[in-house]
C-alpha cells in the first residue's frame, strides 16, 4: 500500500510539500533513539516516532524508509521540513500514539 | 585505480550538517545502478561514522573509494582516540553527553550498527592522536 493511500485512510496530515508520498509501505517500525533505528529498521518501512529534526530526516532517507509518521502530535522543526523537503522524505502528523498508530498500519498491511 | 574517488571534509560540532557526505556518496551509488541493499549499508554505515566524528572528534575526514565489487570507506579524525574499543563495540554502552541524546543520538549504538552494516571494518584508534576506522562494503553479500 502507498503511504499516501495510508495516510487517507487513516487520517493522518501530510506536513511536507512536494515530498515521495507514493512509496509503497511494507512495514513499520517504532522507535526515537535514531541508531537504534537504523541498526533495526528495514526499508520501506512506515516509521512512527517523535523526532522532528533535521537528524530524523537523514536516518530516514538512508535507511531508506517509506516515510516518517511523527506521532502525539509531535512537532517537525523548520530545518527538518525544508530538508526533508529537498531530499523528498515524505513527514506525516498524527495526534495518536504510536502504538494505536502501528496497530492501525498492521490492520491495513493484512 | 578505484572508479570513482570521493573525499569529504567532516565538519565537528554541527548536527544538522553531519550526513551530507554519506548523503552525497548515496546519490552517487544510486547513479552508478548499485545494488540498492549495498547502498543502504554504505549509507548508514558512512552516517554513523560521520556522526561519531561530530559527537566525538571534532569532525575529520572521509574517503570513499567505489569499485564495481565493493565500496571502501576510510574514515580519519584527530579526535582523542577509543580508550577500549572492545567496550565501545558492545550495544548501549557510550560516552556521548546529554545534549547530544537529546536529538536522538548516544544510544551506543553506533560502531556496533557500523559492523553489522559492513562486511569488514577495522579500527586503528590511538588515544590522544585520533582514529582511523575503516568498513568495506561488498556489492554482493550475505547481509543486508
Amino acid at each position: 500500500m502507498q503511504i499516501e493511500e495510508m495516510a487517507e485512510a487513516l487520517g493522518w496530515k501530510l506536513l511536507t510539500e512536494n515530498t515521495d508520498t507514493t512509496r509503497e509501505v511494507k512495514g513499520c517500525y517504532c522507535g526515537d533513539l535514531l541508531s537504534w533505528v537504523m541498526g533495526r529498521a528495514k526499508a520501506d518501512d512506515a516509521w512512527l516516532t517523535v523526532m522532528g529534526n533535521v537528524n530524523a530526516i537523514a536516518v530516514a532517507s538512508l535507511a531508506d524508509t517509506a516515510g516518517i509518521i511523527l506521532v502525539e502530535d509531535a512537532a517537525l522543526d523548520a530545518d527538518a521540513k525544508a530538508r526533508a523537503e529537498q531530499q523528498e522524505i515524505a513527514v506525516y502528523g498524527t495526534s495518536l500514539p504510536a502504538f494505536e498508530t502501528a496497530l492501525k498500519i498492521a490492520s491495513l498491511l493484512g | 585505480m578505484s572508479m570513482l574517488q570521493l573525499r569529504y571534509s567532516v565538519p565537528g560540532d554541527d548536527f544538522t550538517r553531519a550526513g551530507e557526505a554519506s548523503g552525497d556518496v548515496k546519490h552517487k551509488l544510486k547513479k552508478l545502478g548499485y545494488n540498492p541493499s549495498a547502498i543502504r549499508r554504505v549509507s548508514i554505515a558512512m552516517y554513523e561514522g560521520e556522526i561519531n566524528m561530530v559527537i566525538h572528534a571534532g569532525g575529520g575526514e572521509a574517503n570513499v573509494d567505489v569499485d564495481p565489487d565493493k565500496v571502501v570507506i576510510v574514515l580519519t579524525d584527530h579526535g582523542p582516540g577509543i580508550a577500549d574499543v572492545e567496550k565501545a563495540m558492545q550495544e548501549g554502552w557510550s560516552t556521548a553527553p546529554d545534549n547530544v541524546r537529546s536529538l536522538g543520538f548516544g544510544a551506543g549504538m553506533g560502531l556496533p550498527n557500523m559492523k553489522k552494516y559492513s562486511d569488514e571494518m577495522t579500527i586503528d584508534s590511538v588515544v590522544g592522536q585520533g582514529t582511523t576506522l575503516k568498513m568495506v562494503v561488498y556489492a554482493q553479500s550475505e547481509k543486508s
